[in-house]
């Protein structure tokens, strides 16, 4: 359970409350009661320390330990709003303290200055409701530095000569060289391209309390067990809880944000774990609970002064969801790679991030090269097509390919499309009778074809790296998001947009969203870095707000 | 496409995807009694007696899994404890799957009376006979589209992806979890148990000499 310092009543009217302890929520709730507020957390989720984890895939898989928990919160999921959506767990997302960043890859690549700018540079795109941002790298970059050094990011600066310009080196060296990066790293360079070590949210070197990497090989879908992923459970919420201002309190089910007759949030509505009814008071609420959940929260407060939803004048609420492309390719080798050993991703390359407009690509994407396989998830996943199912062939691929497998996972631009959405489902509830969770998703033809592209400079690498077998996963429309991007984006325009460049709702002053929901582009993949130091922004800017009383009064 | 190769986001799919669907049967109060139940279990090491599986359903589904991961030059599912994994999963976080294992094991054996009349049960049958039996559930499961062939009871198809995703679990899983005993899965596949691992970690990492900068590009700040 919480070391905590501070518990609050629901009836005490604290500074905030944030909904939601990830990746966004818990650098929230260490800045803001750093800076002297009065913070309560409420988590969905149970709070689960590095004890309490396991490399038990029957508990962490099987049963949802660290991800939401699909009988109680079915999803459904439609291609297009003409269409009546189906039941079908369509979203994953943490559902613990630490949320997505407890079972994450950690991967941590900042986005390019190309990324908030996109859309002035190649126009408009059918099909696309695209749009640039309203910040640029430049006023994101010292928060990027800022999240490197408060949680521990490992990587080398200036490896990449695509990188964008950095105020200060990482504050630790790279992971070591997997056997995979190895392969990678030769066969790119065989190839022309500029293989660079995988900046990663695990730490290469010791840090108090916390150790280094100890290559457990149970990374992602994982909880770390020695605190060397840089997660918002090892680092910030411990650091929120240090303040003896912050309370973090699990297994609160936010479901409504209410509001007074003059449009002002007052607090949040939550069930806890017996299922009684409080209204955690607040002058100021945060929303944090992931590019799915904020927008259903939004939606699920609607009242007669906000009909269609809190926060949701533009109709832009849940809308542009971008879950990012990918495509895999899989090369098994000759000797023993025993990639299953270590962290899941040591070489990265970004030659392909700006493709050249002759391509007829929009946007681009990162390489890797990674094993992210269990031995129960390779057996049910992960075998060349065409092994047997079953019986003694199977046995004996299994057997071989466990430690000569790797695979090159193509992550990618994701266009946002309008319909593209999360709303509430007309007729699906969940545990608790409240509209579940529905997905409206179709992928933008060019992100597809973009991912053939990327899947053919992928087959080629293993080709150069001497893969005896390789084959990829079929590029084909998704039904499952795990970056839940754009849905609330920020915007200088309320009609199309959610929040301002403060996180700051357009609609309702004391209510602030910020997690993945904010993003106006998709970057390349591997988004937790910047809804972290987008995160450590808003905390400046919520605090300087709220310093000058522009929130309470 | 069929269900064993879905297009995947990454790995994390298989939690939701419709191999997952099989499996997710847990239900969240149910979990803490679960995890100590299969912790007391992986403690006492070699469960001698079912709880929830009949003498004559535990045969057969040795006789199935035994099929599916079998003993050869190699331990197979019968030496990693794969049935007694499965008992304690339909007695704990996995009990909804119970009367699909009923109906199934009940499909199977009528399937091998009719394929081979004379024959009472999956596990009377001959080596040969299991193998015919075997390739035309999983054929089913292949092209599985809720839709029988003619011949295969319906509700085979479910079962059967059910049971193959126990038996890999029971064969593979971290002992912790109550199966893979003393190992025999990891050692086949060649996965050290150790908990933690220092470089070089294969073959192709181990004369790496460090991270070079290409000639002609000098590393920037």
């Amino acid at each position: 359970m919480s070391q905590a310092t501070v518990t609050y009543k629901p009836s005490d009217e604290v500074d905030f409350v944030i909904i939601g302890s990830g990746a966004a929520g818990g650098v929230l709730a260490k800045e803001l009661s750093t800076n002297g507020f009065r913070v309560v957390v409420l988590e969905q989720g149970a709070y689960l320390m590095e004890k309490d984890f396991t490399h038990d895939e029957t508990k962490v898989f099987a049963q949802s330990l660290l991800t939401n928990k699909i009988k109680l919160h079915p999803t459904t999921f439609r291609k297009t709003p003409q269409d009546t959506a189906k039941k079908q767990q369509c979203v994953l997302y943490g559902s613990c303290v630490g949320g997505s960043s407890v079972h994450f890859t950690a991967n941590f690549w900042r986005l390019h200055e190309i990324d908030f700018k996109e859309h002035s540079k190649v126009g408009d795109i059918p099909g696309a409701n695209f749009a640039d941002w309203p910040i640029t790298y430049s006023d994101l970059e010292p928060y990027y530095t800022k999240v490197e050094w408060e949680i521990g990011v490992s990587g080398l600066a200036g490896a990449s000569p695509f990188d964008p310009p950095r105020s200060k080196p990482y504050p630790m060296p790279p992971l070591p060289v997997k056997g995979s990066g190895v392969l990678f790293e030769r066969a790119t360079r065989k190839l022309g391209y500029h293989p660079f070590p995988a900046p990663m949210a695990i730490l290469s070197q010791p840090r108090p309390g916390r150790s280094a990497c100890t290559n457990c090989g149970f990374c992602l879908g994982f909880g770390c067990e020695v605190g060397a992923k840089s997660t918002a459970l090892s680092t910030v919420i411990r650091m929120a809880e240090k303040t003896g201002r912050c309370e973090i309190r699990p297994n609160c089910y936010v479901h409504r944000i209410e509001t007074d007759k003059n449009g002002r949030a007052i607090g949040a509505v939550y069930f806890d774990a017996q299922r009684n009814t409080h209204l955690q008071k607040a002058k100021a609420v945060i929303l944090s609970a992931n590019g799915a959940e904020t927008p259903r929260l939004l939606l699920l407060s609607a009242s007669n002064q906000f009909p269609a939803g809190l926060a949701n004048s533009s109709g832009y609420v849940g809308k542009n969801l971008m879950p990012n492309s990918n495509a895999l390719a899989f090369g098994v080798f000759d000797e023993p790679i025993n990639d299953y050993k270590g962290f899941a991703v040591s070489r990265i390359m970004h030659d392909f991030y700006e493709l050249d407009p002759k391509l007829g690509l929009y946007g681009g994407g990162g390489l890797d090269a990674r094993f992210d396989f269990t031995p129960v998830t390779l057996a049910l996943n992960g075998l060349p097509p065409g092994t047997p199912k079953w019986g003694a062939g199977f046995k004996q691929t299994l057997a071989h390919d466990f430690t000569r497998t790797l695979e090159i996972f193509c992550h990618g631009t994701s266009l946002p499309v309008e319909s593209n959405s999360f709303s509430l489902d007309p007729d699906v509830k969940d545990a608790w009778g409240l509209p579940a969770l529905r997905m409206t998703f179709r992928d933008h033809p060019n992100d597809l074809k973009m991912m053939e592209w990327m899947k053919d400079r992928a087959m080629e690498i293993l080709d150069a790296a001497g893969a005896s077998t390789k084959w990829h996963a079929p590029i084909q429309e998704q039904q499952f998001a795990v970056h839940l991007l754009g849905t609330c984006r920020m915007g200088n325009d309320p009609k199309t947009s959610v929040i301002n460049t403060d996180h700051r709702t357009h609609d309702v002053k004391n209510l602030f969203l910020c997690d993945g929901s904010s993003l106006v582009t998709s970057g390349r993949g591997q988004p937790t870095m910047t809804i972290q130091a987008l995160a450590y922004r808003a905390s400046d800017r919520i605090t300087a707000l709220a310093k000058r009383s522009e929130i309470s009064a | 496409m069929n269900s064993f190769y879905p297009a995947r986001r990454d790995f994390l799919q298989l939690l939701g995807g419709t191999a997952g669907a099989a499996w997710l049967t847990a239900q969240w109060p149910a979990v803490v009694s679960a995890a100590q139940h299969a912790h007391d279990a992986a403690q006492a090491k070699q469960p001698t007696s079912f709880e929830v599986l009949t003498p004559d359903q535990a045969r057969e589904l040795d006789a199935i899994t035994a099929c599916i991961i079998p003993t050869n030059e190699t331990p197979g599912a019968r030496e990693a404890g794969v049935v007694f994994f499965i008992d304690r999963a339909l007695k704990t976080f996995a009990s909804e799957d119970l009367p699909r294992y009923r109906a199934g094991l009940d499909a199977i054996q009528k399937f091998t009376a009719d394929s081979f009349p004379g024959v009472p049960s999956f596990s009377a049958a001959s080596a040969e006979q299991q193998q015919k039996i075997l390739t035309e559930l999983y054929a089913e499961l292949d092209l599985h589209k809720g839709v029988p062939r003619r011949g295969i009871p319906s509700g085979t198809a479910d079962f059967l992806q059910t049971l193959h995703f126990h038996t890999v679990f029971g064969f593979l899983v971290d002992p912790e979890g109550g199966g893979n005993r003393d190992f025999v899965g990891w050692k086949l596949i060649g996965r050290e148990s150790a908990h933690s691992f220092s470089p070089p970690f294969g073959f192709y990492d181990k004369d790496y000499p460090g991270w070079q900068p290409v000639p002609g590009e000098t590393e920037k700040k």
